[in-house]
């Protein structure tokens, strides 16, 4: 009996330590999202508080000057805005097409030239994206899709080189088993029908991953829009506008501004993340475990 | 047939690539002498036999290729490739205050190139034309009948479906990767710098003088720099990847651990730094650890520190604070993948070691850690690479500063190798020397990649945990 309640005593301590070390952890990983949302509230109003940066999270006076002013018309932001969302679910949509037809071509189909291809794409990859940034700009410039044309040229350049990024989806399409095919086949079904109403359908969860992927990069990317956007205020991204708002507006007091537009862009794809988390979980892991 | 490839296997790489040619050439020949007249007009003109023994779709493919060829040679594609030794002669010059642009050197060396690409694509698809031309007259000659028109077009949905998935993705992969990467290859045994920008001015070929630079000790060489960047690229990744790797396992085990309630509260939780993009909560998180920061602020007030800490002007202190950060980034992917994978494990393991009276440590030591290791080899080296060109992180954080007066090329404190490579291209317009760090980026890479890839235990021995 004694020895029991000792054990009971043990595992009741060592509970209660992993809940102190949960919560510990719990509170630095939400930290900057709590003081991104208070700074959001902060006005930048010079006769109302500072919109720099300051020793301290909770705004003296929470007001909502910074979403007025990021949602009003002194800046492009609601365009911003709306050019990151036009890209990132046009690229969504079409990477995941090619990704798809990719997948099933290496999974399924043996051809000549099928490992070459794979290992080609596999050294390929191993350069630096940023390499061939110039190359991409001027090939982007000859079509007209800078600047002014910016929107349609980066979801081109986004597009264009996903077929490279197979090996999650096929890794997914791998594990279907090939009897199913084989088997539809013999009944007659062409490979373009057996792609189409068996292996699609049954590939749900890989369809949600490689597009919420597809969905979330665009929000970040800076590099490249930063780029071929050069000096063209209406075709820049979120990212793009907002980083200079922090680098070069700074001086100005931008940063609870930057605060605002960054929890305006943080919502929904945020949202769109958690409840979408299940797919994205089984994703990672199961890329993960294929390499 | 047969003893001739097992023969071929044998031989050096070089010898056997001889040997297929001269197989090649001698089965050229062959279809000629024995072809007849349709077949022989197809080694002018492209797939004319097909289309004169019906196979209209097949042959009217080639033929429409020749001719875009041809086309694009002769309005486009001719004019540069000419000047592709030179990368053009003609300086840009102004006459009576308008200016007479010259050779263009960069459309030379990319159309050039796009040409000389087009040129080996048509040779390969002429020797296509003659197989195809061979094998349709063999066919007929043996009183078979050839595959109509429809069931050629509809065999683009069956057996050559294959064709039909990887025909857009292929391309885009050739204009939007290959054709650049060649191109920058190129660029880094060329002169293209800021002095010598398209097209106001030209640039050439200068051999193999970029990497002499790159390798170069002395007071303007790029040597010494290259040296650091590549060391610290080198200690980041391993750190950035094993430290996340561990801290992650541990929190995936302490959320498992049996008795801790919401645990999905606790996944969510560290989840939202996957969820809010990076340069939202990287930005912001750069601010917090600035002199005037919140930290700062803080350690100030509470009297603990005299003068704020320098987390981004000091360089080792910047490398710490990027590494520490990135744990916060890291640990949440690791966390996630970690906990789908600890479920594997079988139960059974555990309970057999706790009546062996192994203590939890023991066990973590000697069945989770050999397992997830073994598993989970791969990732860890595609993690590796992928935090050698770990842009987002470093450029969010400091963009790649504190500047250092010690380094050529404006690198900084923190540099990667890719984050230097943005700068040489945007800030400097150092072309050239861009191009030959994206070289060195790819060989360590490559390196790395095939000799771990070797000595993964998933790798020797698949079975292994099976």
């Amino acid at each position: 009996m004694a020895k029991e309640t000792s054990m009971k005593k043990k595992r009741a301590i060592s509970n209660a330590l992993a809940y102190l070390a949960l919560t510990i952890i719990v509170i630095i990983w939400l930290f900057p999202f709590v003081g991104l949302v208070l700074g959001s509230f902060r006005s930048y109003l010079p006769e109302v508080e500072y919109g720099g940066i300051v020793g301290y999270i909770v705004p003296k006076t929470f007001s909502l000057d910074n979403y007025r002013f990021v949602l009003g018309n002194e800046t492009n932001f609601k365009r911003w805005y709306l050019n990151t969302v036009i890209i990132a679910t046009c690229v969504s949509v079409l990477q995941t097409i090619i990704v798809l037809c990719v997948s099933y071509a290496l999974s399924r189909m043996r051809f000549y030239g099928r490992t070459a291809l794979m290992k080609f794409w596999l050294v390929l990859g191993m350069f630096p994206g940023f390499l061939t940034m110039i190359c991409l700009y001027f090939l982007l410039k000859q079509m007209g899709l800078t600047q002014a044309g910016a929107i349609p040229g980066l979801i081109l350049v986004s597009v264009a080189s996903s077929g490279m990024g197979y090996y999650v989806c096929k890794g997914y399409f791998d594990t279907i088993p090939k009897a199913l095919d084989e088997a539809a086949r013999i009944d007659g079904a062409s490979r373009a029908r057996v792609f189409f109403t068996m292996t699609l359908p049954m590939s749900k969860p890989i369809i949600i991953y490689t597009m919420l992927v597809a969905f979330m990069a665009p929000w970040n990317d800076y590099v490249f829009a930063s780029y071929i956007a050069f000096g063209h205020d209406k075709s820049y991204n979120v990212a793009v506008s907002m980083y200079r708002w922090m680098n070069t507006g700074d001086y100005q007091g931008y940063f609870t501004r930057f605060c605002a537009g960054g929890v305006l862009v943080a919502i929904p794809v945020t949202l769109l993340f958690l409840f979408l988390q299940k797919y994205y979980v089984e994703g990672v892991t199961g890329g993960a475990v294929k390499g | 047939m047969s003893s001739d490839n097992a023969s071929n296997s044998k031989q050096n790489p070089v010898s056997r690539f001889f040997s297929i040619l001269v197989n090649d050439l001698k089965e050229i020949g062959v279809t000629f002498k024995e072809g007849d007249w349709k077949t022989k007009l197809s080694f002018l003109i492209m797939g004319i036999g097909p289309i004169l023994r019906g196979q209209t779709l097949r042959g009217l493919m080639y033929l429409v290729v020749e001719i875009l060829f041809f086309v694009f040679l002769g309005a486009f594609g001719g004019k540069y490739f000419s000047k592709l030794g030179t990368l053009g002669v003609i300086e840009t010059t102004k006459k009576r205050r308008k200016i007479v642009y010259g050779d263009h050197s960069f459309l030379i060396l990319l159309f050039g190139l796009l040409t000389l690409i087009f040129i080996v694509f048509i040779i390969f698809l002429w020797r296509m034309n003659i197989k195809e031309n061979r094998k349709e007259e063999l066919a007929l000659k043996q009183g078979k009948k050839l595959p109509g028109n429809r069931a050629d077009f509809m065999s683009l949905f069956d057996s050559n479906f294959d064709k039909t998935l990887l025909a857009l993705p292929v391309t885009g992969v050739f204009a939007f990767t290959v054709l650049p990467i060649i191109f920058m290859i190129c660029v880094a045994f060329t002169n293209y710098d800021a002095t010598h920008q398209a097209p106001t001015k030209l640039f050439t070929w200068v051999g193999l003088a970029n990497f002499k630079n790159l390798f170069s000790f002395g007071k303007s060489g790029f040597g010494s720099t290259f040296v650091s960047v590549l060391l610290w690229t080198l200690v980041w990744a391993f750190l950035a990847t094993f430290i996340d790797y561990f801290l992650g396992i541990a929190v995936a085990i302490l959320i498992n651990k049996k008795g801790i309630k919401f645990k999905k509260f606790w996944r969510t939780c560290l989840v939202m730094t996957i969820a809010i993009p990076q340069f939202v909560s990287l930005l912001y998180v750069a601010k917090m650890f600035d002199n005037a920061g919140i930290i700062n602020a803080t350690l100030l007030k509470l009297g603990i520190i005299k003068s704020a800490i320098p987390f981004w002007t000091n360089p080792w202190l910047a490398k710490i604070t990027i590494v520490v950060v990135n744990i916060w980034i890291g640990i949440p992917y690791l966390m996630l993948m970690a906990t789908g994978l600890l479920m594997n494990i079988p139960e059974d393991l555990y309970e057999s070691a706790k009546i062996d009276g192994a203590t939890p440590w023991q066990m973590f030591k000697n069945i989770t850690m050999p397992y997830m290791l073994f598993v989970t080899g791969p990732y860890l080296l595609t993690s590796y690479t992928g935090n050698l060109n770990n842009f987002n992180v470093i450029y969010l954080l400091t963009g790649g500063g504190p500047k250092s007066m010690s380094y050529a090329g404006g690198a900084g404190g923190t540099d990667l190798l890719v984050t230097w490579l943005y700068k040489m291209t945007i800030n400097d317009t150092d072309y050239k020397m861009a191009a030959v760090i994206g070289i060195m980026v790819f060989v360590v890479t490559a390196i790395i990649m095939l000799s771990v890839y070797r000595m993964l235990p998933s790798v020797k021995d698949e079975e292994g945990f099976q």
